[in-house]
C-alpha cells in the first residue's frame, strides 16, 4: 500500500511538468481534448443532425445558420464533421487496439522465447514491412469487401509489424535485467515473469507507439473512405466527405476545406503528443 | 562487402516469396468464382469461369493452388483486369511509365528542398528559417495526401482558381490528368507516337515542345502533393543530422586551421551529414508508392496507382494482386539499392 501513494503522485508531477516544459505538446493536448469531447458529446454540440437534408439550402456557403455551410444535399458541415469525428476516432482506436493486442503479444512471445519462434516472426514481420502499410491495408479491405469495420481490420493488420517490432526490442532490452533472471531463478512461471515483471517495464515506446499509429489509422481509415472502401453513404466520415464533396469543388469549396482540416488538426495533435512523449520518454532522440 | 552485398540478393527471393504466399492466402477470403478471375486471359474466358475453376483446381486445398498460381505467375500470367479490360501484365506494362514518370519527377523536390532547407536550418539554428523549417516539417508531415491535393484543386482549379488564372493572364492553368485533350486525340489517332511512353521523353523524340510543356503543367500539382510528406521527412532528418555533425570534434578542427567556412560546411560536415539521409531514402520509396495511389486518383492521372484504386473499388482481384505484387518488388529493390549505397558510401559500415 505504502508504494502506491508513492507513485501516484510522482506520475501526476511528470505529466505537468511534460506540460509545461513543452508548449507543443499541451497545445496538442488541449487539440485532442477538444475533438474527442466534440465527438463524445456529438448529439448536445451538433446544431443540426448529420444526414438531415435540405434540398432547398443546397451548398451555401458558411453563415450564421450553417458555421461551416452545406454540402450538396443541403446537409450542416459541421455536423457532420462533429459525427465524423466520432467514427474517425472509433476507427484510429480499434485498429490499433488490433495492432496493438496482436503485434504486441507476437513480438513478446518472440522476445521471450527467442530461437525459432523470434526467427519466424522476424521473417513475417519483414516479409509484410516490404508493403507500404496504406496499399496492404487497400489490398485487405479490397479482398474483404468495403465497409468500415473491414477498414478497421485492414488497418489493424497494416499495423502489426511496427508493434511485433517494438514490443520485441523493448522485451529484448528487459528481459537482460537482473529482475528478470532473479524470478527466473525463484521459480516464477513464464507467465507470472511475462505479464508481472517484463511487460510493465516495456510499456514506455509502446505508448509513444499507440499514439503515433493512431495518427496514421485515423489517416489511413480517411484515405481508405476517400476512396470509397471505407465508411458508406450516408455515414458522415472525414474522408469520404471530402470524396463526396469533391466534384463541388468550384462551387462550393467548404465542403471539402474543412473536413480536410478536421483532418489535419487531428493528426497533428496526435503527431504534437506523441512526439513530446517521446521525447519525455526518450530524451536522446530530441532535436 | 561483396558477401554482404551476395546475402541481400539471396534474402531478397525468399521476402518476395513471402510475398506472394500472403497475396495468394488473401485470395483464400474470396470465394472460388471470385478468385477463378486471377486466372483468366480475355472476355471470353471469363464466361465459363466453371471450366477455370476445375482446370486450375480453384477448389483445392491451398498448397496446390499455390503452386499453381506460381506457375501461371512465372510465365507473365497475372490474370484479367475487369478494371481496364486486358490482361494485368499488359495494364501494368502501359501505365507504369506514367506512374514512374511522376515519382521520379517527384524526387528533384523531395531530395533538392529536403536536402538545400535542411542544411539552411540547421546553419540557421533558431533564426527565422529554422523556424519556418520547423513548421514545415510538422505540417507537410500532417499533411494528409488527399487533403493536400483536393485543396491544391480548390486553389488552382475550383472555387479559387477563377482569380489566380486571370492574374497570370491565362498562361498558367493547371489542370488534372496527364496531358490536354487535344493531345490525347493525337495519340489515340496515331499522330503522336508513345516510344517510352514517358510523355516528357517521347514528347522531346517527336519534338514536340507544345507536348512538353503541357504535360510539365499537369505534373505541377501532382508532384507537389507527392513530394509534400516525404520532403518534410527528409528536412526534419538532415537538419538534425547536420546539428550533430556540426558539433563534432572534426568540424571545429577545420574551422581551427582556417579553412574558409563555406568548405567546412559543405565538404566537411554535410557530406557526412547526408549519411542518414541515404538511409531515409528507402522510406521514400514506400511514400512515393502509398502516394501514387491518392494523388493519381484525385488529379485523374492514368498511372498504375489511380488503376489500383478502380480495381479496389471494383472488386477486380488480379488487379490488386498484381499491383501488391509489383509494389512489394519496387520496396525489396528499392531497400536493397538503399543498403548497398549506404555501406559503399560510409566506409564505417562494414557488413560482414
Amino acid at each position: 500500500m505504502a508504494t502506491t501513494t508513492k507513485v501516484i503522485p510522482q506520475r501526476r508531477r511528470s505529466w505537468f511538468t511534460l506540460m509545461r516544459s513543452s508548449p507543443r505538446t499541451a497545445i496538442g493536448a488541449v487539440a485532442l481534448a477538444i475533438i474527442v469531447l466534440a465527438a463524445v458529446f456529438a448529439e448536445a454540440i451538433s446544431p443540426y443532425p448529420p444526414n438531415q437534408q435540405n434540398l432547398r439550402s443546397r451548398l451555401q456557403p458558411p453563415s450564421a445558420e450553417h458555421l461551416l455551410g452545406t454540402d450538396h444535399f443541403g446537409r450542416d458541415v459541421l455536423s457532420r464533421i462533429i459525427y465524423g469525428g466520432r467514427v474517425s476516432l472509433q476507427v484510429g482506436f480499434i485498429a490499433v487496439g488490433i495492432a496493438l493486442a496482436v503485434g504486441g503479444l507476437i513480438g513478446l512471445l518472440a522476445a521471450f522465447y527467442g530461437r525459432w519462434v523470434d526467427s519466424t516472426v522476424s521473417f513475417v514481420v519483414d516479409v509484410l514491412l516490404a508493403l507500404p502499410g496504406f496499399l496492404l491495408a487497400l489490398a485487405i479491405v479490397a479482398a474483404l469487401g468495403p465497409s468500415l469495420t473491414n477498414v478497421m481490420i485492414a488497418v489493424g493488420i497494416a499495423n502489426v509489424p511496427q508493434f511485433a517490432r517494438i514490443t520485441r526490442s523493448a522485451v529484448l532490452q528487459v528481459i537482460e535485467m537482473d529482475f528478470v533472471t532473479a524470478a527466473h531463478a525463484a521459480g516464477s512461471r513464464d507467465q507470472r515473469i511475462m505479464f508481472k515483471h517484463v511487460v510493465p517495464n516495456s510499456l514506455s515506446p509502446v505508448i509513444v507507439q499507440v499514439t503515433l499509429s493512431l495518427a496514421g489509422a485515423i489517416l489511413a481509415a480517411a484515405g481508405l473512405s476517400f476512396l470509397g472502401l471505407g465508411a458508406q453513404p450516408p455515414t458522415a466520415e472525414w474522408g469520404s466527405m471530402l470524396n463526396s464533396a469533391r466534384p463541388y469543388i468550384r462551387d462550393a469549396h467548404w465542403a471539402v476545406t474543412f473536413p480536410g482540416l478536421a483532418i489535419v488538426v487531428t493528426v497533428l495533435a496526435l503527431n504534437m503528443v506523441g512526439d513530446g512523449m517521446r521525447d519525455a520518454l526518450d530524451p536522446r532522440r530530441r532535436d | 562487402m561483396f558477401a554482404y552485398i551476395v546475402r541481400r540478393l539471396l534474402f531478397m527471393p525468399v521476402v518476395f516469396l513471402g510475398v506472394t504466399l500472403m497475396v495468394v492466402l488473401l485470395l483464400q477470403l474470396l470465394s472460388p468464382a471470385q478468385r477463378a478471375a486471377a486466372f483468366v486471359r480475355s472476355d471470353a474466358q471469363l464466361r465459363n469461369l466453371d471450366a477455370i475453376i476445375v482446370q486450375y483446381g480453384l477448389d483445392q486445398p491451398f498448397h496446390v493452388q499455390y503452386v499453381n498460381w506460381m506457375r501461371e505467375a512465372a510465365q507473365g500470367n497475372l490474370g484479367y483486369s475487369t478494371a481496364s479490360s486486358e490482361p494485368v501484365m499488359d495494364t501494368i506494362r502501359k501505365r507504369f511509365p506514367a506512374s514512374a514518370e511522376l515519382a521520379l519527377i517527384s524526387l528533384i523536390p523531395v531530395l533538392g528542398l529536403g536536402i538545400w532547407l535542411g542544411t539552411l536550418a540547421a546553419l540557421n539554428r533558431d533564426k527565422a528559417i529554422d523556424q519556418f523549417a520547423r513548421v514545415f516539417a510538422i505540417v507537410g508531415w500532417s499533411l494528409p495526401n488527399f487533403v493536400l491535393a483536393i485543396w491544391l484543386l480548390v486553389i488552382f482549379y475550383g472555387a479559387l482558381g477563377e482569380p489566380l488564372r486571370e492574374f497570370a493572364g491565362g498562361a498558367f492553368r493547371l489542370e488534372p490528368g496527364r496531358v490536354s485533350t487535344s493531345v490525347n486525340i493525337e495519340i489515340a489517332n496515331g499522330n503522336f507516337p508513345l516510344h517510352t511512353r514517358f510523355m516528357l521523353i517521347d514528347s522531346i523524340i517527336n519534338g514536340r515542345w507544345d507536348v512538353f510543356w503541357d504535360a510539365l503543367r499537369h505534373l505541377v500539382l501532382p508532384v507537389i502533393t507527392l513530394a509534400a510528406t516525404s520532403s518534410a521527412l527528409i528536412m526534419r532528418v538532415m537538419r538534425s543530422s547536420m546539428l550533430e555533425t556540426l558539433s563534432q570534434d572534426y568540424v571545429r578542427t577545420a574551422r581551427a586551421k582556417g579553412l574558409p567556412t563555406a568548405t567546412v560546411h559543405y565538404k566537411h560536415a554535410r557530406r557526412n551529414a547526408l549519411i542518414p539521409v541515404i538511409t531515409l531514402s528507402g522510406f521514400t520509396v514506400i511514400f512515393l508508392m502509398n502516394g501514387v495511389v491518392i494523388t493519381e486518383t484525385v488529379f485523374n492521372y492514368p498511372g498504375l496507382g489511380r488503376w489500383f484504386a478502380t480495381a479496389a473499388v471494383n472488386l477486380d482481384y488480379p488487379a490488386v494482386m498484381g499491383f501488391t505484387l509489383l509494389t512489394a518488388f519496387i520496396v525489396v529493390v528499392g531497400n536493397l539499392v538503399v543498403d548497398i549505397l549506404y555501406a559503399l558510401i560510409d566506409p564505417r559500415i562494414r557488413y560482414g
